[in-house]
């Protein structure tokens, strides 16, 4: 389980988030919704370590820590809104870089990836490049690589968004099938009605910071 | 026919001089931007990466900001005074390879700008250091990027290896007019054109490949 507790951030003199309190439970599926501009994707990136909060603090599994090392011992997994697949490299290799980079060897990885490809069914796509791929493959690919690393808790910023409406079932259903395999999960989004679709539980960031959990 | 067979050697021999010039400024040009404008993109805050960025900017500002003929004026004539000698080609070299290493640093800053930040940050939630991350990641994409730019720069070097002579040294271009001077013609310099068009045929030739091994992916 990560908690944050008293997570606070402001860009100047704007409150983004204002002693906001997370809790991400294992195996869980957690959205975090909230109107454009609330602080839902400033507050992705602290989890992710993308963005340092002012104040506030990490316990994961009941141990103290913070989001760089969180980061160092790959707990988190993050699928961006824009995917940010790499362009130079095939599906393939983006999903085996990280691995590879960290120590795996190339028959593992390589063994690792085409089982992810399998279970997202990118099989086809294993060397393609990614400005061929349509918007749900490149998603898929965007999951594939953040699983490949094997991390405990998978976020994903906006997933519907960048991609053609009548997709956001197939989305609900490949969260659903991720958190099958145990995984916990983050879902920013600004649709309740996705959000329903796939959270146990909500986190609505309000703007100015104001916040509500519910179960 | 024999004219032209006659004066042959003498500019085949001054293209040898432009070819070394030519080659052997890519080869510490090419790498040497890169580290320059590596070091101008990375984002260091203490003491140390602000003042190397100072002096790599000043650097580019200097061999940017003033003529190539000029520094190599400098660097032959004026280092001397200080106890720096270079024979006549190492100072060519020397002077060459810094010049166009500022002007190809500045070309892959704009490259590196063009990468998006969300690469560098896809980068850095899958763990990999900034090294990775330039190496297989942002650096290819650099390059494709910058491709077009750098074919302009290298058709400029051929040209740019004519300033040899302010030194005392014999390229292609010398060579036709020492010929052209003796004889009372102009035609060493039409041959002089004609083969600094060839030369410049097959490097946009050799782009349009090099553009084309780069275009499996957009």
């Amino acid at each position: 389980m990560l908690e944050l507790k008293n997570i606070s951030k402001r860009f100047g003199d704007q409150v983004v988030l204002d002693n906001l309190d997370v809790t991400i439970e294992d195996q869980k599926t957690l959205a975090i919704v909230g109107p454009s501009g609330a602080g839902k994707t400033t507050l992705l990136r602290i989890i992710a370590g993308l963005t340092p909060a002012d104040s506030g603090s990490f316990t994961y599994n009941g141990q103290a820590t913070s989001a760089a090392e969180l980061r160092k011992q790959g707990v988190i997994g993050v699928v961006f809104q824009g995917f940010e697949l790499f362009p130079n490299l095939s599906v393939l290799k983006n999903i085996t870089l990280a691995p590879t980079l960290q120590g795996v060897g190339a028959a593992a990885a390589e063994k690792h990836a085409r089982s992810l490809m399998d279970q997202l069914d990118l099989e086809a796509q294993a060397n393609a490049y990614p400005y061929s791929l349509s918007g749900g493959q490149k998603q898929r690919v965007a999951i594939a690589r953040a699983l490949a690393l094997d991390p405990k808790i998978l976020l994903y910023d906006e997933p519907t968004s960048a991609l053609d409406p009548n997709l956001r079932q197939s989305v609900a259903d490949l969260i659903a099938s991720v958190k099958q395999q145990g995984m916990t999960q983050v879902v920013v989004t600004h649709d309740m009605e996705f959000a329903k679709m796939v959270a146990d539980a909500t986190l609505t960031v309000a703007k100015q910071g104001s916040e509500s959990n519910e179960a | 026919m024999s004219y032209i067979n006659s004066i042959l050697p003498a500019l085949l021999d001054g293209v040898k001089m432009t070819l070394g010039v030519f080659f052997l400024t890519l080869i510490g040009a090419i790498p040497l931007g890169m580290l320059v404008s590596v070091g101008l993109i990375q984002r260091g805050k203490n003491i140390l990466a602000k003042a190397g960025k100072a002096i790599l900017s000043a650097y580019i500002w200097v061999f940017r900001g003033t003529p190539l003929l000029l520094q190599l004026i400098f660097v032959f004539y004026g280092l001397p005074l200080i106890g720096i000698v270079f024979d006549r080609f190492s100072a060519v070299i020397f002077t060459f390879i810094l010049n166009y290493a500022a002007y190809f640093a500045e070309i892959y800053r704009g490259g590196f700008g063009a990468v998006e930040e969300g690469q560098f940050e896809a980068a850095t939630v899958l763990n990999m250091t900034r090294w990775q991350t330039l190496r297989y990641v942002v650096i290819p994409q650099v390059l494709k990027i910058v491709l077009p730019s750098m074919g302009n720069e290298v058709i400029n070097l051929v040209k740019d290896s004519s300033l040899v002579y302010v030194i005392g040294l014999g390229d292609l271009l010398r060579a036709g007019e020492v010929a052209t001077s003796r004889d009372v013609t102009l035609v060493p310099l039409v041959l002089v054109a004609v083969i600094y068009l060839v030369m410049t045929l097959l490097l946009t030739l050799l782009q349009r490949r090099v553009e084309k091994s780069f275009s499996y992916y957009k």
